[in-house]
């Protein structure tokens, strides 16, 4: 599992190389950022979260069973307060999303 | 390589969550020795001058990047601190301190009323009470739950944060610490720093063994990838008194993802199934270890795969756990939108490798009760500290509260505040020429690294020897996680073959740098474990612990901690008497 970056929509703001826990994403010339080390993501979504453009999506390898989903959130307005609606890009090109009320605590 | 040197009082490595707490707790203490080395001129405000090394970033480091789901360990109303010391010990089938369990549990309550007001969402019911999981945990939105602890820190006076800095080494003198040495991994820098007191809060060890998902997915695992037993290793390595290494943590996780169960089995009653369909988990029994070994067990006698039974949940049940699980493991609900739901499919679940991590297990630095550990000066807390297990995320805050308190009050005790800058002056001069010695040779290693050229092997295939060694010969998943003395004395000597390989890697720059040092951290660890593997005569804890040459617990002799230290390079264990019923302090003998 490990995340891909759409790097014609990155703005080159560094969030996502800040906060990654393995500090695994680097920075290009072009101040674009790219996964370095693929293989080392701990798919913590760290990085998804930072970002302001919504420029990483996350996936499932192959080896563990993953079928081409790409998954990113996005901040928006609800009823009280801003909540964070996940993205989820399916293979055949549907898409998905799930509503999280960062002020309700886990059911479970 | 640009060379900085760094003065301050209180020095904590790992910005985790016990390290964080640790940082907080110490800028609160006022009352400090101003001594004359740590307050130098750029130490502007009155109080202790405290520095927080990272290998990353603080707002997301470490165990609690993705979030977590609840907080493991809290006194519930009508429950005491003793129902979890007790709960903690019996888990752990004796072999615990109770003095360290204490004096988390007295604090788990008042940890969490402090997160609350850092900012953490606490789930209430309408009298305002915390809504409970079962007797010891409560529910709360913890994915944002780092981002709060960095925020706290960033606001504590005093506190100085070095981010994307690894340290690897201590510098020790006769059995006391005073500083640490690291390197920036993308500012070409090498930093000495020396302080009064160190905080060591990296966290556990993962890596040791082969992963689940030996493939693209290899960091796909349930303790974090980064946190690679440097803590362990140091200490190690300058004779620090360890324990437990032998009681490895194995996590029962869903398949493939290596999500939690825990939330399918408490949230919604799951019962571990086999495949007939036949509940199982009655027959081994429900410790930790034993959820574990009950699985393996099936699977072995043809039973398997085995799974957490969740068709037939109501659909509020499965909107409710693809959230929950967004927020702590979200690659569980991406498998369930490109697969069937819960209700549809039950969740097949699978051991993870072990891994060596005192949060859950016992193992880690041998701790006085104020978390002092045999260096004078080092103290210890989370995941790296040894002795009280299922200590989780409040357990994890409340050691890095009392580690922060104990360290100060040793500055305030040892540190001379009116002492003079130059005391004796001919030994400061030999001091210094020691330090620059130190820092000559540490820097000469790293540039060896990065100047030698054409290494047969990489650092990658080394470490993927020693996940193998450990997985095949030290009790990995391949072997249902036993192992028999013989088998442990050939991974001893494949480690030992990996190890002498190290010296020959080479590196592009200090991340790849970082990548050999952490390789090597691994390696001493694995090495402590085969020792603590090989002494523990007996099998006390399935799976964690599965000695097939002594299958049965033996009481007689093994109601006992195993220590060690490293003693002219070889590692000497110490079998010690466990503390007494009910003690609630625990003093080194010096
Ligand atoms: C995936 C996961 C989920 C969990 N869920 C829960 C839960 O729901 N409820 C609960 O109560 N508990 C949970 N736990 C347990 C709990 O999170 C941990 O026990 C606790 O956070 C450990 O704290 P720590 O400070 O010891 O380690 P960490 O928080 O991991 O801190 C260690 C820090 O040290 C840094 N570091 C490591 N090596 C170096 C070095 N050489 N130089 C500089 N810095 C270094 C790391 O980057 C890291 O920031 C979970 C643990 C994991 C892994
Ligand atoms: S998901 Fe986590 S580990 Fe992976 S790149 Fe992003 S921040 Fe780093
Ligand atoms: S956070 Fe997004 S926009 Fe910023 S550097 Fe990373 S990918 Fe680019």
């Amino acid at each position: 599992m490990s995340i891909s970056i759409d790097q014609s929509k990155c703005i080159g703001c560094r969030r996502c190389h800040d906060v990654c826990p393995g500090t695994l994403i680097k920075i290009n010339e072009d101040k674009k950022a790219f996964i370095k080390y693929p293989k080392d993501c701990w798919g913590c979504t760290s990085c998804i979260k930072e970002c302001p453009v919504h420029a990483i999506q996350f996936f499932l390898g192959e080896d563990i069973g993953g079928k081409g989903s790409k998954v990113h959130t996005e901040k928006v307005k609800g009823e009280k307060n801003d909540i964070v609606r996940w993205f989820f890009e399916l293979n055949d090109g549907s898409v998905k999303t799930i509503d999280i009320d960062p002020k309700e605590s886990n059911k479970y | 390589m640009k060379i900085e040197k760094i003065k301050t009082g209180l020095l904590i490595i790992g910005g985790g969550t016990a390290g964080c707490y640790a940082a907080i707790t110490a800028a609160g203490i006022r009352d400090v020795a101003n001594n004359a080395a740590s307050n130098a001129a750029e130490n502007k405000g009155d109080g202790l001058k405290i520095l927080v090394v990272e290998k990353a970033n603080i707002k997301r480091s470490g165990c609690l990047a993705a979030g977590v789901n609840a907080l493991n360990a809290y006194i519930t109303e009508g429950r005491t601190p003793k129902d979890y010391v007790d709960y903690a010990k019996k888990d752990a089938d004796g072999i615990v301190r109770e003095d360290l369990l204490y004096s988390i549990s007295e604090k788990f309550n008042e940890v969490t009323a402090h997160l609350e007001k850092l900012g953490l969402v606490i789930l209430k019911d309408k009298d305002g009470k915390y809504v409970t999981r079962g007797n010891r945990n409560i529910k709360i939105n913890g994915e944002n739950i780092k981002p709060i602890l960095a925020a706290a820190v960033a606001k504590a006076p005093n506190v100085q944060v070095l981010n994307h800095v690894n340290i690897f080494d201590f510098s020790v003198h006769d059995n006391k610490i005073d500083g640490a040495f690291g390197f920036g991994i993308e500012n070409d820098t090498f930093y000495a720093i020396e302080a009064d007191a160190v905080i060591v809060a990296t966290g556990g060890a993962s890596g040791l063994y082969r992963p689940n998902n030996p493939g693209f997915s290899r960091h796909k695992m349930w303790y974090p990838p980064f946190n690679t037993g440097a803590g362990y290793a140091m200490g190690i390595r300058h004779g620090a008194e360890m324990t437990t290494f032998e009681m490895r943590f194995i996590a029962l996780r869903c398949k493939d993802t290596i999500a939690p169960t825990g939330t399918l089995a408490q949230g919604v009653g799951a019962k571990q199934v086999n495949a007939l369909g036949e509940v199982y988990e009655t027959k081994y029994g429900i410790s930790t270890s034993e959820r574990v070994y009950g699985t393996v067990a099936e699977n072995l006698e043809g039973r398997g795969p085995c799974y957490l039974r969740t068709v037939g949940i109501s659909p509020e049940q499965e909107e409710s756990l693809l959230k929950a699980y967004l927020n702590m493991a979200p690659s569980q609900t991406i498998r369930w939108i490109e697969n069937d739901t819960p209700s549809k499919a039950n969740v097949e679940i699978e051991g993870t490798e072990p891994y060596i991590v005192g949060g859950h297990t016992a193992s880690g630095y041998w701790v006085d009760t104020n978390r002092a550990t045999t260096i004078e000066g080092l103290y210890a807390a989370g995941d790296v500290a040894g002795g009280a297990p299922q200590k989780y995320v409040t357990g994890a805050l409340a050691e890095g509260e009392i580690a922060a308190k104990s360290a100060v009050e040793y500055i305030n005790a040892t540190v001379d505040r009116h002492a003079p800058l130059q005391g004796a002056r001919n030994d400061v001069e030999t001091e210094a020429t020691i330090k620059e010695a130190e820092i000559a040779s540490h820097v000469a290693e790293i540039e060896t690294y990065l100047s030698q050229k054409n290494s047969l092997y990489t650092t990658e295939q080394l470490e993927e020897a020693m996940q193998i060694a450990m997985d095949e010969y030290a009790g990995g998943i391949t072997t249902g996680y036993g192992y028999t003395e013989k088998q442990l004395n050939i991974a001893k000597e494949k480690i030992d073959e990996i190890e002498s390989l190290t010296g020959k890697l080479s590196a592009t720059d200090l991340q790849e740098v970082m990548y050999i040092y952490e390789l090597k951290e691994r390696l001493t660890v694995c090495k402590s474990v085969i020792a603590h593997l090989a002494t523990r005569h007996e099998t006390r804890w399935h799976s964690f612990a599965e000695n097939l040459d002594y299958p049965e617990k033996d009481n007689a002799n093994f109601r006992k901690y195993v220590n060690s230290r490293l003693e002219n390079g070889e590692i000497k264990i110490i079998l010690r008497d466990l503390t007494a019923e009910g003690q609630k302090n625990y003093e080194h003998q010096h």
